[in-house]
């Protein structure tokens, strides 16, 4: 049989897809553990032979995938001030699919050298300035970054007026810089798709390379963007429709996994009443943002951190020191799946309160002021309280009435007033984990990729 | 350089929403040749400052109708010396205290928290354009039409 397959290469899983040449439909999905270690194409090829399990033999027509593997795409960022430059720096980086390691303010110290050499970040984006704003600063950390034994390239999209300095600077000390446009032109003002464009074409042309994937050309040419972009392309596709084909508006989505957890919202979230203030930055209508230190195997100390113990206790009834036990267990067993009925507890009590963080660090908040106008309201980033759709991507650890019991954790909460998540929302899932292989075919094919992501998601529930 | 307009930060301070008094200014100063980022009403101390260095401003023009400017104009310029500002021109205009008090007494006390210039309620623009220009040393030529 015919097929085109959609391959995502996930940190832990390769996740495929198989579609029949005209689009009509899935023939087929399958998953099996990525092989950093060797080549990617020999755990391409066991998810293979488990879809041809199912499915009967098939033969590839044509290859897309997106890829995670390896680390993913490791970013380091710098701005001048803390909410606006860098601030602009770090949507543009997680819009492009980037897992951001660490975002600096003002001048880089030694202290911060010494940690960005250490680091080998994939691409550096340097910011700093508004066009015709400050130079200073963005000159000062050039100099440093020059100084230093980088190998990745380095983004220059700070102010235009001082930019081919940077980039000459740079470049005289054998660094790979790129001038790009001003991730913040103006005060206020967002331009992050040209540094997001510049970010997926380095992907593709240096870092799959680099990072020594796959010895097979087919594989890596087929390689089109990073996992998260793919992701983001689908939902955007899901969201706004193509032409005709109504798509199903406002909606976010989580994917929660072994390591991070990723939310997205595809909605503008302006301020509701006019008696809110919007302040901040104004943030992409397709954002995500994923959080590196909570996840459910790995990151499990992470959604125990702070308070989080506490509810663990309060949420399942086992006590802290047995708790403590137990998530030591998962983080170093990556591969474990609950068994026991309080191991069952556990990760449905883990997979909510990392939902609930997650949410809230994605959402935007509202604060009240009393002013001689009468009550007011300051919104900092996107009120989502009316986006009335969840999509939960994969999952394998929660599932049915878990999974409708954690998206609770998800919604408005009498617990964080001030936090504007949505009120209400029916809950799809991405059991078949498609969103992203229907994210690489979404630009030639948006009409298919729609279709086949209403049926599979939305309506067979 | 002598081509190159010079930057204000403009806004309203504290939980002060008054709007009009602001859009005026913005037309007024952009027509007067100064390149005007304008943070609109309820903007805090740290927004003015973070605007300031971001745009590498000349000067920040706060304003303040409600009577609480006192208040929210505390440690003002404390705060961009310690950004990096140090003496950024600072003006302040409007109904910036409490009640009916003599003008000399408020202007003293704003001027001793570090502000350069300070006007009355109802001041024309022009006025503040014309100090403006004389403290930043811009010269009064074809590129600044009167409005």
């Amino acid at each position: 049989m015919k097929v085109i397959l959609l391959v995502d290469f996930g940190s832990t899983y390769t996740k495929i897809t198989a579609l029949d040449p005209e689009l009509n439909g899935i023939i087929g999905t399958a998953q099996s553990y990525t092989t950093v270690e060797t080549d990617i194409a020999e755990g391409l090829q066991a998810a293979v032979s488990l879809l041809e399990a199912d499915s009967g033999k098939v033969e590839v027509v044509q290859l897309k995938a997106c890829s995670s593997a390896a680390g993913g795409l490791r970013m380091l960022v710098s701005g001048l001030v803390e909410k606006l430059t860098a601030e602009a720096a770090r949507q543009a980086a997680l819009g492009a699919g980037a897992k951001v390691l660490k975002v600096y303010s003002r001048q880089l110290t030694e202290a911060d050298a010494s940690e960005i050499a250490a680091i080998q970040p994939d691409i550096f984006l340097l910011t700093g300035g508004t066009d015709g704003g400050d130079e200073l600063n963005i000159l000062a950390n050039a100099k440093m970054l020059s100084k230093l034994d980088l190998k990745c390239p380095i983004l220059v999209a700070g102010n235009r007026s001082v930019a081919p300095e940077c980039q000459k600077i740079l470049a005289n000390n054998g660094k790979e810089a790129i001038v790009c446009p001003n991730v913040m032109p103006k005060l206020g003002t967002l331009n992050i798709q040209p540094v997001q464009e510049e970010i997926r074409s380095l992907f593709l042309k240096r870092i799959i390379e680099a990072k020594g994937l796959s010895h097979i050309e087919n594989l890596l040419t087929g390689i089109m963007m990073p996992t998260p972009v793919a992701v983001l392309k689908g939902l955007k596709l899901l969201s706004q429709g193509h032409g005709k084909e109504a798509g199903i508006g406002d909606l976010m989505a989580v994917d929660l996994g072994g390591a991070t957890c990723d939310v997205y919202s595809i909605a503008k979230g302006d301020p509701l009443s006019i008696n809110t203030i919007l302040k901040g930055l104004p943030e992409p209508f397709a954002k995500r943002t994923v959080e590196g230190d909570i996840g459910m195997r790995i990151n499990a100390h992470g959604i125990a951190a702070k308070d989080g113990l506490e509810r663990l206790v309060e949420m399942c009834g086992i006590p802290s020191d047995q708790l403590n036990v137990m998530i030591d267990q998962l983080s170093e067993n990556i591969s474990q799946l609950p068994e026991s009925e309080e191991q069952k507890r556990l990760d449905q009590a883990l997979a909510s309160l990392a939902l609930e963080t997650a949410t809230i660090r994605h959402a935007g908040s509202v604060e009240e002021t009393y002013t001689p106008a009468g009550l007011m309201y300051i919104q900092e980033g996107k009120d989502l309280r009316e986006v009335d759709q969840m999509i939960f991507i994969g999952g394998t650890l929660v599932r049915g009435e878990g999974l409708e019991a954690a998206a609770e954790y998800c919604k408005y909460s009498s617990r964080y007033p001030a936090s504007l998540r949505p009120k209400q929302f029916r809950t799809c899932s991405d059991k078949k984990y498609i969103l992203s292989a229907m994210g690489l075919i979404a630009e030639d094919h948006p009409l298919e990729a729609l279709r086949i992501m209403k049926k599979e998601i939305v309506y067979e529930q | 350089m002598t081509n190159k307009k010079k930057k204000l930060v403009l806004g309203v301070i504290g939980a002060d929403v008054h709007a009009v008094g602001n859009r005026i200014l913005d037309f007024a100063f952009s027509q007067a040749g100064f390149e005007v980022d304008n943070l609109g009403v309820m903007v805090s101390q740290e927004e003015f400052i973070d605007a300031a260095i971001e745009t590498n401003a000349d000067a920040i023009i706060v304003s303040s109708l409600y009577g609480h400017g006192e208040l929210d104009c505390r440690g003002f310029r404390d705060k961009c010396i310690e950004s990096g500002l140090g003496n950024i021109l600072l003006y302040i205009g409007g109904n910036i205290v409490v009640g009916k008090q003599k003008f000399e007494d408020v202007e003293r006390r704003f001027k001793d928290m570090g502000f350069d210039r300070v006007f009355p309620p109802g001041t024309d623009p022009n006025v503040g354009i014309q100090w403006l220009q004389a403290d930043l040393k811009v010269k009064n030529d074809s590129s600044t039409s009167s409005c």
